[in-house]
């Protein structure tokens, strides 16, 4: 088990294509530091470098700049079996003319272990997995999930594996076998604390997985923290938005005269707001996830009429979409609220809820 | 389905069945043919010439199969992944394989004929006397060594195809799980190109099993019979006109390439896959 740090990690994939002010980099300046034993994600958008970060720690690429550290030690140099850390790829790789039990003791055996410590091993390991009445059947015969869960062995099986990175596990897996596996994933994770990078596009999947979710977008570290402080304190607009389904409500907004002034209508800010924001400056953009909007039939104090225009109904609860004149926001509500599309709705936007973002990043 | 019959009764059918008919036949020229039974087989089998043939062809094609195939992998793992280099080794390798036989028996004789080519020059320097039309070891080994320079490519592109589609994954685990370069290659690579390498050892069982206009062109199956595979010995007989011997040592070949083709197959779709069970 171990802390993983990743310190100042830049890679460019062709440093040779051009000078070095013009690189295309593929992830840069990357400080990212993992504790001992805990559940991570590493979430971003498809092609936002995660799978090269992935590649770096793992050692199977050397970065172009910057440090591995595995419980301190600098491991940048050295090649993937020496630094202990274990990958499962996207798609399942099982060696085919060796049977399950054959698979699972394969790293071992490349280790020069006794035949002896490696059957309690595989049957331990295949135990935790639900492989065990399998062991002894060619791999060629199992479904995604079952080969999946074999790589997952081989990277568990070694005593001495630092981490396991989980690359898109889930990808190929047939979606009725996919909770099933990512509750198989979360279990071992619980029950060996085994240091575990988990790699996804998927926020359901990360969250799910995780106690903590790092977000990487265009190669750079954007926020790392628990799923709650993801949902209710993202750093940047962008989180709140990839963040949450749907994603946080995102509207540009001007404070003035104490009052946040929006395209087509005002909200009142408390002076503690009023006097942290107008430290910054005069132009925000003002945040709120949809499950905080309040709605409701009746004008009230403070509210700000909407028309609503879509209702999406997910059986557990409704988004609606309401417009104004230029102004949309969406808002989930329960399912026993009756309402039909082109209703007129009032809107309160509840002052702790509220998110402000300047030049891309939060300050209230 | 009825076109398919009927091609593969023009095309298979008629003459097998005219090959079975004059091997259960004595036939003379000028008299009629006369039923002999199986009196043909036996003859071809108790034939120390045919024996000979089968031996000598047998021999031919296991080291064929033992060279070419390793050499085919050897080349296929060096040549380059990816670049401007993949398409000219690619051509390289092709050459070979668009000579027509009958060309590659002349330019072996041009370049063994005794006194002029270049092969017995240059042997010459080292004082060894090489005559493919008076040594029989001379003969054996330049026709072995024309197959291989000639179908190794084969086996090396289809081998390389079959890298290719292998996915970086696999090596990636296979480095992470502390393999080393050997297993990598038995376990990754070798299971991985299993159905190429059944294809090219099939084609290369069959196709040398077969091997004809070579020898006939090189050395015309000597010096003595040391280069008589079995299609110049049926040849010989059907040239001179043994129709019921030729029909009947025919099916025994036909048979002996079915048989072997089978248990080639066999052996090789199974290996590995069973192991430990």
């Amino acid at each position: 088990m171990a802390r993983i740090e990743l310190e100042g990690i830049s890679h460019c994939y062709d440093p040779h294509s051009a000078p070095e002010d013009q690189r295309e980099y593929a992830v840069s300046g990357l400080n990212i530091s993992w504790p001992d034993g805990s559940a991570n994600a590493l979430l971003g958008p498809s092609g936002c470098g995660k799978t090269t970060i992935l590649n770096i720690i793992s050692g199977l690429l050397l970065p172009t700049a910057g440090r591995v550290l595995v419980n301190g030690g600098d491991v940048t140099g050295l090649a993937p079996r020496e630094r202990k850390i274990a990958q499962v790829f996207q798609f399942p790789v099982v060696y085919d003319s060796m049977n399950v039990f054959d698979n699972l003791a394969f790293p071992l055996r490349n280790q020069k272990i006794p035949e002896k410590t490696v059957k309690t091993k595989v049957l331990e390991t295949a135990e935790i997995l639900g492989l065990a009445d399998r062991l002894k059947s060619r791999t060629t015969g199992l479904n995604a999930a079952d080969k999946q869960k074999i790589s997952l062995g081989r990277s568990i099986v070694r005593e001495d594996t630092a981490a396991v990175l989980l690359d898109e596990p889930l990808t190929v897996i047939d979606p009725k076998f996919k909770g099933e596996l990512r509750r198989k994933l979360r279990e071992v994770q619980n029950r060996l604390k085994k240091t575990m990078i988990y790699v996804t596009h998927d926020q359901h999947e990360a969250l799910t997985f995780a106690d903590n979710v790092t977000i990487v977008k265009d190669g750079r570290l954007v926020q790392q923290g628990t799923p709650e402080q993801l949902h209710a304190q993202p750093e940047t607009p962008f989180i709140g938005y990839f963040i949450g389904s749907p994603g946080m409500n995102l509207l540009d907004c001007s404070l003035d005269n104490g009052k946040l002034r929006f395209a087509d209508f005002d909200l009142p800010v408390g002076e503690v707001m009023k006097a942290n924001a107008a430290s910054y400056g005069k132009d925000f953009k003002f945040g709120i996830r949809p499950e905080f909007l309040e709605v409701s039939a009746e004008e009230k104090n403070g509210t700000v009429a909407f028309t609503v225009s879509v209702i999406e109904d997910t059986g557990a609860y409704k988004v609606l979409t309401c417009d104004r004149e230029t102004s949309r926001v969406k808002a989930r509500v329960s399912e026993s609220m009756s309402l039909k599309e082109g209703d007129r709705v009032w809107v309160n936007f509840p002052k702790d809820r509220i998110n402000l973002f300047y030049n891309e990043q939060r300050v209230i | 389905m009825i076109p398919a019959l009927a091609i593969l009764s023009i095309s298979a059918f008629i003459p097998l069945m005219t090959v079975i008919n004059y091997s259960l036949h004595y036939i003379f020229a000028g008299s009629a043919p006369t039923f002999v039974g199986f009196d043909n087989y036996i003859e071809v089998l108790r034939d120390p010439a045919f024996q000979g043939a089968l031996i000598r062809q047998l021999f031919f094609s296991m080291g064929i199969l033992a060279v070419e195939v390793p050499l085919g992998i050897c080349i296929a793992l060096s040549m380059p992944r990816r670049g401007p280099a993949v398409a000219l080794c690619l051509v390289l390798l092709g050459i070979p394989l668009l000579i027509p036989f009958n060309v590659v028996g002349i330019i072996a004789r041009v370049l063994t004929q005794s006194s002029v080519g270049l092969i017995p020059e240059f042997l010459a320097l080292f004082n060894y006397d090489f005559n493919v039309s008076k040594y029989p070891v001379d003969a054996f080994a330049t026709i072995f060594l024309l197959d291989v320079w000639h179908w190794t490519p084969l086996v090396a592109l289809l081998c390389y195809a079959g890298l290719q589609a292998i996915p970086d994954a696999f090596y990636q685990a296979a480095r992470i799980d502390g393999a080393s370069s050997w297993k990598m290659f038995r376990y990754v690579t070798l299971p991985k190109l299993r159905s190429v390498l059944i294809i090219g050892v099939l084609l290369r069982f069959m196709d040398s099993f077969k091997i004809y206009a070579e020898p006939l062109l090189l050395t015309g199956g000597g010096p003595g019979d040391a280069t008589t595979f079995l299609s110049l010995h049926v040849a010989r007989k059907a040239e001179s006109y043994q129709l019921g011997y030729a029909g009947a040592s025919s099916f025994i070949y036909l048979f002996i390439v079915i048989v072997f083709s089978y248990v080639f197959f066999q052996l090789m779709t199974n290996i590995g896959k069973g192991e430990n069970q």
